[in-house]
C-alpha cells in the first residue's frame, strides 16, 4: 500500500484514501466542437503509459476531495513530488531522480523489472 | 491427572529444555493419543514420542519424517482440527503448539502412513521427471477431460480443504512505528531495546511463542553472564515494560510491501486448550513503519546425498533445539553429517545428554582444533574428508554408509537418526520482497542483501553477519541510525558457537552420474536429478528451472532449497552462481490463512448493506428485496399466495389505474451552488440549462467526452444559481467524481460548488391518477393544480409538517410526485401518505414494477438500455443535446465518423409476434435465421417485460440503424425455436404522453 | 397534524464490551460548507467561530464546531435549534455555498481505552496523538465506509459517515472492539 503525499492536507496519507485518475498534464482543448478527428484522438484515447518516471493524477477522494498531480517512478513506485492540480509540470533534477530510480542490476534476475531505458527521456 | 506420572515420551531428557513436566495436554495423532508437555511443538511432542515417520511426500510418496524444527519444514504438513468446524491444513507441526485435545492427521497418505498405495509412484520415479504434468499427459487430447484431468485433480494439491464454515472470527489492525524490527533473537532484540530506548514507538515480531531465536537452543552462549534463554527473556520483560514497545510473539512477518508497509499475522489462539470466543483466532497487522530493522536470522540448509529424505534423517539444529528447548532427543544412536562446525556442538550437547553418536562425518579435511578436541574429549568418533553416499531403512533410517570424500572404501554405520548440516542461508526473504537486490558472496556460498530500495537495513545472520558480538553491534548500529540518539552498548558475549564451512550443491553420491534420488526440495520432491535434467533440456534461466522443476515452489518457497538447486544449476550450466541468479522470493514468507486475510470482512461485514429511511416499513410490508449495488430496494410486495410475476401486474395496475408508492431514495443526488451553476451545467450535459426556469425540471443526458452516454436522471433548479441535480442510484459516485474532475482541473475558476446530497433526503414517488388527491391534504405551502404546477416542476414548502421539495415527475408515465424529505422523516412522511392513501387505492410498488412501467413508457435505464457505447441519438434521447451549444462533454466525441454514419445500433421497441412470449434480456437478434454460419448478429434485447396493462410482452432493443427499420420482422433465435419479433417505437404506452398532465 | 417522527439510523443503540464504548450522535445541525478565501472571515463571523485554515483542524465555540475537510470546504455543526443555515445566510461578502446535510450524515461516538484499537482495526491513519490529536479531525475511511474522524478527547472520537453506512461501521467497530 503507497504512503501518498496530499499537497493539500500537507501530510502523507494511506493509498486507501485514493484513487488514481491517470495521466496528468493533458489539458482538455478549449476548442473542443471545432478539434479534428486526429486531434481529438490524441487527446481522448493516446496515453503514454511509460514505464519510469510517470506524471499522474491522483485524487484524495476520501480525504480533502482534491485532484492532484504526482511525478512518481512507475517501477519503484516511489513519488518523486506531489503538486496542486493547476500547477506546472515540475522540472525534477538530477539528485530527484536518482532517489527514485530502482536498484541497477547485481544479479541477472529479473532483468525485465529493472530495466530503465526510459529514464530521462521525458 | 497427576503430572508426575504423565508420560510424555520416551525421549525425555530430565532437566533439559524450558518446559515444565508439571504441566502436560494430552493429543491424538493419527487416532493415537500420546501426551506432551505444555509448551511443546507437536514436533517435539510426536519425537518425544518416538515418531519420526509424519507424512508422505507429494509425488513419490515416499515416507518422511521431521526434518526441521521451525517455519522451514516441508515434510511435518499436518491437518490440525480442534473440533469439526476448526481443521486446518498444511500446518507445520515444528510451528504449531500443542494443546489439550488437538487432533493432528498425517496427510498425503492413503489408506495409512505406514501403508501407502500411491508409494507405487515411487518405484515409478522414472515416469515422474522434472515437468512430467508437461510430458505425461500430452495425448491423446479426448484423454484430458475425462481421464487426465480428474486424475491429476485428485493427485495435486496438498492437504484436504475445510468442509465447514470456519466459526471463528478474524481481526485486522493498521499500526504505525518508527522501528518495526523482524525476528526476536540476539540481533532483533538488541535493536529493539536500543531503539525503544529513543521513547519512539517499536514494533517487533517473531513467528515464535518465545522470542530469542537461536539463543533458545543453544546451550552454551552466554550473553552478559546469562544463558541465551535467561538473557532473551529479561529483554523481552524489559520491553513488554515499556508504553512505547509492541511485543508480538507467535507473529509472523509474512509479506513486505510498498513504502515499508509491511503484514503481519499474529496467531492469538492457535495454542490455546480452550480459548476465549471472544478473541480473534488470528490477526492480521498492517504495519508502517519508518525504519525496518530485519533480523531474519539464517536457515540451516541440509546436504543433497542419495536417500536423504529418509525418517530419521534431520537438521542438526533442529536437532539442538529439541534437545535444548524441548528436552527430547531424536534417537539414541545418532551420527552427524556436516559441512559446518555447528552440528558439532549438537552432537556434543547430544551426546553429554546421554545419546550414542556414533560419529561426526564432516565433507572438510580442516577442522576447527577446538571442535576436534572437544569431540576427543567425549570420546567421539570423527570422519574427516568424509561423505554419507547411502542410506537404509524404509520407515526410519537405520544405517547409513560412508566413503571418503576421495575414496572409495566405504563403512556402515547402524544408526537411528542421522543430523545434518550444509551450513546457513541468511533469510533474505522479506528483504527480497522488498524489492531490495541481494548479491552472492563467495566465501560464505551466500545470497547477502546488497542494495536497499526501502527504509530498511538487514542486521544479524540474515545479513551473512554470522559471529554474534558482531551481529549486535550491527543491531546497535541499525538502532541509532534509526531513532537517533546515543550508541547503547552491546551486551558481553561468551562461549558463541561458530557457524562457518558450508555446503551448496549435491554431495557425494548425487552427482551427473549417480543414479540416486537425492532430494533438493522435499516438499516438492525435486532431486538433484531433475534440476540437471531440467537444465538438459534447455532450461537456463533459473526462474524456468524453478517453475519446471517446481523447486522452490508453493508454500515452501524454497527456504532450504533455493541454495542446492541453483549451485546444481550453476554446476551443469557451466557458470558462477552470480550469472545464474537467484529466484525472487515471494509474498507470503509462510502460508497465511484465508481467515487473516478475510480479517473482519465476513458475514455481515463483507460489504457495506445500504438500507433506505423506508426500508423497515418495507420490510414489515412483506418486500422482497434485491440488490442494487450495495442497496437493498423494495422489488416487489407480494401479497398472500403471489409469485413475483402476479405481485408485479398487480402493482402495475393499480399505479396506472389508482396510484401507486415508490422509494425512490436511492437516486444519487447532487446539489450544484454558485453564481457558474448553470455554465457548469451546460457543460457536464448535453441538455441546455440556461432557459430552465426557477422552479422547472429537466431530464438530461450526461455523455463522456467520447460520446457515449454516462448518466442520466431529472434536474431542478431550485434558484438561479441552485440546481438539485439527480443521478441514478449507481452512478451517484461516479458522476461526481466526473463533475468534481472537470470543476477542478479543468475550469478551476468557475465558482460553483457541488455537495452530494443522495442520502439527504428519502424520495417517496406517488404516481398515478391519484397522485395528487392522495397527497394534497398532507401538504401545505403549494399548489398542486396542473396550473400552478405542471409536469416537470419543483416547488418547496412543506408536507406532513416537514419540508419539502416537492417535483411534479414522472418516471412511470402518469401525472405523479417525487417527494423529497429530509431522510430521517421519510418513514414518517410515508406512513402519513400511505396512511391516508391505501383506502383510495395506493399500492406499494418495487424495482420491478417501476421498470415494467418505465419500460412501458420507453424510458430507458442508463446500463441496461446502453452498454458504454450508445450515444445519445442511439438511444433515441438525441432531442436532449443541445444543438446550439458550443461546447459540452462529448461535443467532439458525438461528432466522430463512427459514431454519426449508419450502422449504429439504435433503441427499439420490440413486439413479439405472439404477444405471450416475453423475450430474455440479452438474447441476440438476427435478420434471417437460416442464414449459414457465422450469423450476423445485428442486435439485442436489453429490457424485456410482461406487461399486463397492455395485456402483451414488450421489449427495447439495440438493433443496426433501428430507427429507419420501423414495422420490420426480425428473429431472436432461442435454443428451442426462433422467436419472430417486430421493429416498433419503444413508447408502448399512452404514446402522447397525455397521462402526466391527468 | 400530527406530528411527523424522526427516526435517526443509529436510534437507540448502544454498545460497551472490552474497554470500547459507541454512541449514536443526537441530531444536530450540519452544514457543508464550500467557500472562497473572501467569504471566510464573514462565515466564521455569521457562526461564531473562525474557520479553520490549516489542514486537519477543527475550531469549537458553544458547541459549534468547524472541521477542515478540504481546501475549500469545511463540515460545521451546532446543536439542534442554532439555526446555522439562517445565520450563514444572511453573509453577503464574497461567495461560499452552504447545504445542509443534517440528514445525510449521522454517526457515533467512539470511546473507551481501546477505541483507537478499534478505530485502526479499520482506519489506515496513524492515530496516535502527536499524529492526530485532540481536535483534530479528517475525511477518511472505516474499512469500506468514508466517515469523518474528530477526535473529542485522548480516547473519544466522533465518528461520522452517511446514514446508510452507519449501520456498517457500528457493527464493524463492535466487531472491531472485541478484537481490540
Amino acid at each position: 500500500m503507497l504512503k501518498i503525499h496530499c499537497p493539500y492536507c500537507e501530510e502523507d496519507r494511506p493509498e486507501l484514501e485514493f484513487h488514481g485518475a491517470g495521466e496528468a498534464h493533458i489539458a482538455r482543448p478549449t476548442n473542443m466542437a471545432e478539434l479534428s478527428n486526429e486531434d481529438f484522438e490524441k487527446f481522448f484515447f493516446i496515453r503514454d503509459n511509460d514505464k519510469g518516471i510517470v506524471f499522474e493524477r491522483w485524487r484524495h477522494l476520501h480525504g480533502c476531495g482534491r485532484f492532484f498531480n504526482a511525478a512518481r517512478h512507475s517501477v519503484s513506485d516511489k513519488f518523486i513530488k506531489t503538486y496542486k492540480a493547476g500547477e506546472k509540470k515540475p522540472k525534477l533534477t538530477k539528485k530527484e531522480i536518482e532517489a527514485v530510480l530502482p536498484p541497477a542490476k547485481s544479479t541477472p534476475a529479473n532483468e525485465a523489472v529493472w530495466t530503465i531505458e526510459k529514464e530521462g527521456k521525458k | 491427572m497427576s503430572a508426575p506420572s504423565v508420560n510424555t515420551g520416551a525421549n525425555r531428557v530430565a532437566g533439559k529444555g524450558r518446559l515444565s513436566p508439571a504441566k502436560t495436554v494430552s493429543f491424538t495423532f493419527d487416532g493415537k493419543s500420546y501426551n506432551a508437555m505444555e509448551g511443546d511443538t507437536l514436533a517435539s511432542a510426536l519425537l518425544a514420542n518416538g515418531i519420526h515417520l509424519v507424512g508422505r511426500s507429494f509425488k513419490y510418496h515416499r515416507p518422511r519424517g521431521i526434518l526441521g524444527a521451525g517455519p522451514e519444514e516441508p515434510n511435518a504438513l499436518m491437518g490440525i482440527s480442534r473440533d469439526k468446524a476448526r481443521f486446518q491444513p498444511n500446518v507445520r507441526a515444528t510451528c504449531q503448539e500443542v494443546f489439550d485435545g488437538m487432533d493432528a492427521k498425517s496427510q498425503n497418505r492413503f489408506p495409512s502412513l505406514e501403508f501407502d498405495v500411491g508409494a507405487v509412484n515411487d518405484g515409478l520415479g522414472r515416469f515422474f521427471p522434472a515437468g512430467f504434468y508437461y510430458k505425461t499427459f500430452m495425448w491423446p487430447q479426448s484423454a484430458w477431460d475425462k481421464l487426465y484431468e480428474p486424475i491429476i485433480r485428485r493427485a495435486a494439491g496438498l492437504g484436504d480443504s475445510p468442509t465447514e464454515a470456519d466459526p471463528d472470527h478474524y481481526a485486522n489492525r493498521f499500526a504505525h512505528c518508527e522501528v518495526l524490527v523482524v525476528g526476536g533473537g540476539a540481533a532483533g532484540l538488541t535493536a529493539a531495546k536500543a531503539a525503544a530506548a529513543s521513547g519512539k514507538r517499536v514494533i517487533i515480531a517473531d513467528e515464535n511463542p518465545i522470542m530469542g531465536g537461536s539463543l533458545l537452543s543453544d546451550s552454551v552462549v552466554k550473553l552478559n553472564g546469562k544463558t541465551g534463554s535467561d538473557w532473551a527473556a529479561s529483554i523481552v520483560s524489559e520491553l513488554e515494560a515499556m508504553d512505547n514497545v509492541t511485543v508480538l510473539p507467535r507473529t509472523t512477518a509474512f509479506g513486505y510491501y510498498n513504502h515499508n508497509m509491511v503484514t503481519l499475522a499474529e496467531r492469538v489462539t492457535e495454542h490455546m486448550a480452550n480459548p476465549d470466543p471472544e478473541l480473534p483466532r488470528e490477526r492480521m497487522w498492517q504495519v508502517r513503519a519508518e525504519k525496518v530493522i530485519l533480523a531474519t536470522g539464517a536457515i540451516e540448509r541440509h546436504l543433497v546425498f542419495p536417500d536423504n529424505d529418509r525418517p530419521g534423517i534431520m537438521m542438526a539444529s533442529a536437532a539442538g533445539t529439541f534437545l535444548n528447548q524441548y528436552g527430547v532427543t531424536p534417537g539414541a544412536n545418532v551420527a552427524v553429517y556436516t559441512s559446518c562446525d555447528s552440528a558439532w556442538q549438537v552432537a556434543f550437547d547430544l551426546k553429554e545428554a546421554g545419546v550414542n553418536i556414533p560419529a561426526i562425518i564432516d565433507q572438510r579435511d580442516a577442522i576447527d582444533d577446538a571442535l576436534l578436541a572437544r569431540a576427543a574429549e567425549l570420546g567421539i568418533t570423527v570422519k574427516k574428508a568424509h561423505a554419507v553416499t547411502k542410506t537404509r531403512g524404509r520407515l526410519r533410517v537405520k544405517e547409513i554408509t560412508i566413503e571418503p570424500v576421495n575414496g572409495v572404501s566405504s563403512e556402515a554405520i547402524p544408526v537411528d537418526c542421522l543430523l545434518m548440516s550444509g551450513g546457513w542461508t541468511p533469510s533474505v526473504h522479506l528483504f527480497s520482497q522488498s524489492r531490495g537486490r541481494v548479491k552472492f558472496d563467495e566465501d560464505s556460498g551466500t545470497f547477502l542483501p546488497d542494495i536497499y530500495t526501502e527504509d530498511c537495513v538487514s542486521v544479524g545472520c540474515c545479513n551473512g553477519t554470522m559471529d554474534m558480538e558482531a551481529a549486535l553491534a550491527e543491531a546497535l548500529t541499525a538502532a541509532k541510525e534509526a531513532v537517533g540518539g546515543r550508541a547503547r552498548k552491546a551486551p558481553k558475549v561468551e562461549n558463541a558457537s561458530s557457524m562457518n564451512g558450508f555446503k551448496i550443491g549435491s554431495s557425494k553420491g548425487a552427482g551427473p552420474e549417480d543414479f540416486t534420488k537425492a532430494f533438493v526440495d522435499f516438499q516438492n520432491d525435486v532431486t538433484a536429478k531433475d534440476i540437471r535434467l531440467a537444465v538438459r533440456e534447455g532450461f537456463q534461466s533459473i526462474e524456468h528451472v524453478k517453475r519446471y522443476t517446481t523447486n522452490g515452489m508453493a508454500s515452501d518457497q524454497g527456504k532450504m532449497s533455493n541454495m542446492h538447486g541453483l549451485a546444481i544449476a550453476a554446476e551443469m550450466l557451466d557458470k558462477p552462481i552470480p550469472e545464474v541468479g537467484l529466484t525472487t522470493f515471494r509474498s507470503p514468507y509462510t502460508p497465511v490463512t484465508f481467515g487473516t486475510l478475510v480479517e473482519h470482512n465476513k458475514g455481515e461485514l463483507f460489504d457495506v448493506t445500504r438500507r433506505t429511511p423506508m426500508y423497515d416499513w418495507a420490510a414489515k410490508h412483506g418486500a422482497a428485496f434485491e440488490d442494487v449495488g450495495n442497496w437493498k430496494r423494495a422489488w416487489y410486495f407480494p401479497k398472500a399466495g403471489e409469485d413475483m410475476h402476479a405481485a408485479v401486474n398487480r402493482e402495475c395496475v393499480a399505479t396506472r389505474k389508482a396510484a401507486g408508492i415508490f422509494d425512490a431514495s436511492t437516486l444519487g443526488k447532487i446539489e450544484v451552488v454558485g453564481p457558474d451553476a448553470v455554465k457548469f451545467m451546460n457543460m457536464m450535459y448535453t441538455n441546455p440549462w440556461d432557459k430552465l426556469a426557477v422552479g422547472r425540471c429537466r431530464y438530461g443526458i450526461m455523455c463522456r467526452e467520447d460520446g457515449f452516454v454516462y448518466d442520466d436522471g431529472v434536474v431542478a433548479r431550485m434558484a438561479e444559481d441552485r440546481f438539485h441535480v439527480t443521478t441514478t442510484t449507481g452512478g451517484a459516485p461516479r458522476v461526481l467524481n466526473m463533475m468534481e474532475d472537470y470543476l477542478q482541473t479543468e475550469f478551476p475558476e468557475w465558482k460553483v460548488w457541488l455537495t452530494s446530497t443522495s442520502e439527504q433526503w428519502a424520495v417517496i414517488a406517488v404516481q398515478g391518477p391519484k397522485a395528487r388527491e392522495i397527497i394534497e391534504p398532507l401538504v401545505e405551502g403549494i399548489d398542486l393544480s396542473n396550473e400552478a404546477m405542471p409536469h416537470m416542476s419543483v416547488r418547496e414548502g412543506k408536507i406532513f409538517g416537514i419540508p419539502t421539495r416537492l417535483m411534479k415527475v414522472s418516471f412511470t408515465g402518469e401525472a405523479g410526485f417525487e417527494i423529497n424529505v429530509p431522510a430521517d422523516f421519510g418513514q414518517s412522511v410515508w406512513e402519513a401518505i400511505w396512511e391516508r392513501g391505501e383506502p383510495m387505492g395506493l399500492t406499494p410498488y418495487g424495482t420491478e414494477a417501476m421498470h415494467v412501467m418505465r419500460a412501458e413508457k420507453g424510458f430507458i435505464i442508463v446500463g441496461q438500455d446502453t452498454d458504454g457505447t450508445v450515444t445519445p441519438q442511439d438511444a433515441a434521447v438525441g432531442w436532449a443535446i443541445g444543438k446550439k451549444k458550443a461546447d459540452f462533454v462529448g461535443i467532439k466525441g458525438l461528432q466522430r465518423p463512427d459514431l454519426i454514419g449508419k450502422g449504429r445500433k439504435e433503441l427499439v421497441g420490440l413486439k413479439t409476434i405472439d404477444p405471450k412470449i416475453v423475450l430474455e434480456e440479452g438474447a441476440q437478434i438476427v435478420d434471417n435465421p437460416n442464414h449459414p454460419i457465422p450469423m450476423p448478429m445485428i442486435g439485442h434485447v436489453t429490457s424485456s417485460y410482461w406487461s399486463e396493462v397492455l395485456g402483451h410482452s414488450i421489449a427495447m432493443a439495440l438493433v443496426v440503424d433501428g430507427h429507419s427499420r420501423m414495422g420490420e420482422t426480425l428473429h431472436v433465435p432461442m435454443p428451442d425455436s426462433v422467436i419472430k419479433v417486430e421493429i416498433c417505437s419503444p413508447i408502448f404506452y399512452d404514446p402522447k404522453g397525455e397521462r402526466t398532465n391527468g | 397534524m400530527a406530528n411527523a417522527l424522526r427516526i435517526q439510523p443509529l436510534e437507540d443503540r448502544v454498545y460497551g464490551n472490552n474497554g470500547v464504548i459507541l454512541q449514536p450522535l443526537e441530531a444536530c445541525e450540519r452544514i457543508s460548507l464550500r467557500a472562497e478565501d473572501k467569504a471566510i472571515a464573514g462565515l466564521g463571523k455569521a457562526i461564531g467561530l473562525a474557520l479553520p485554515k490549516k489542514p486537519g483542524t477543527s475550531s469549537e465555540k458553544n458547541g459549534i464546531i468547524a472541521m477542515w475537510i478540504g481546501p475549500d470546504e469545511w463540515f460545521v455543526t451546532a446543536p439542534e435549534g442554532t439555526g446555522l443555515e439562517a445565520k450563514i445566510d444572511k453573509v453577503k461578502t464574497g461567495l461560499y455555498s452552504a447545504v445542509s446535510i443534517n440528514h445525510r450524515n449521522t454517526g457515533l461516538t467512539i470511546s473507551g481505552k481501546n477505541a483507537v484499537n478499534a478505530l485502526n482495526s479499520g482506519c489506515p491513519r496513524d492515530l496516535s496523538l502527536t499524529v492526530f490529536p485532540v481536535g483534530a479531525c479528517s475525511r477518511t475511511m472505516i474499512a469500506k465506509a468514508e466517515v469523518i474522524l474528530y477526535r473529542t478527547d485522548e480516547q473519544e472520537f466522533r465518528v461520522e459517515c452517511w446514514r446508510s453506512f452507519s449501520d456498517y461501521v457500528w457493527k464493524y467497530l463492535m466487531d472491531a472492539a472485541r478484537s481490540a
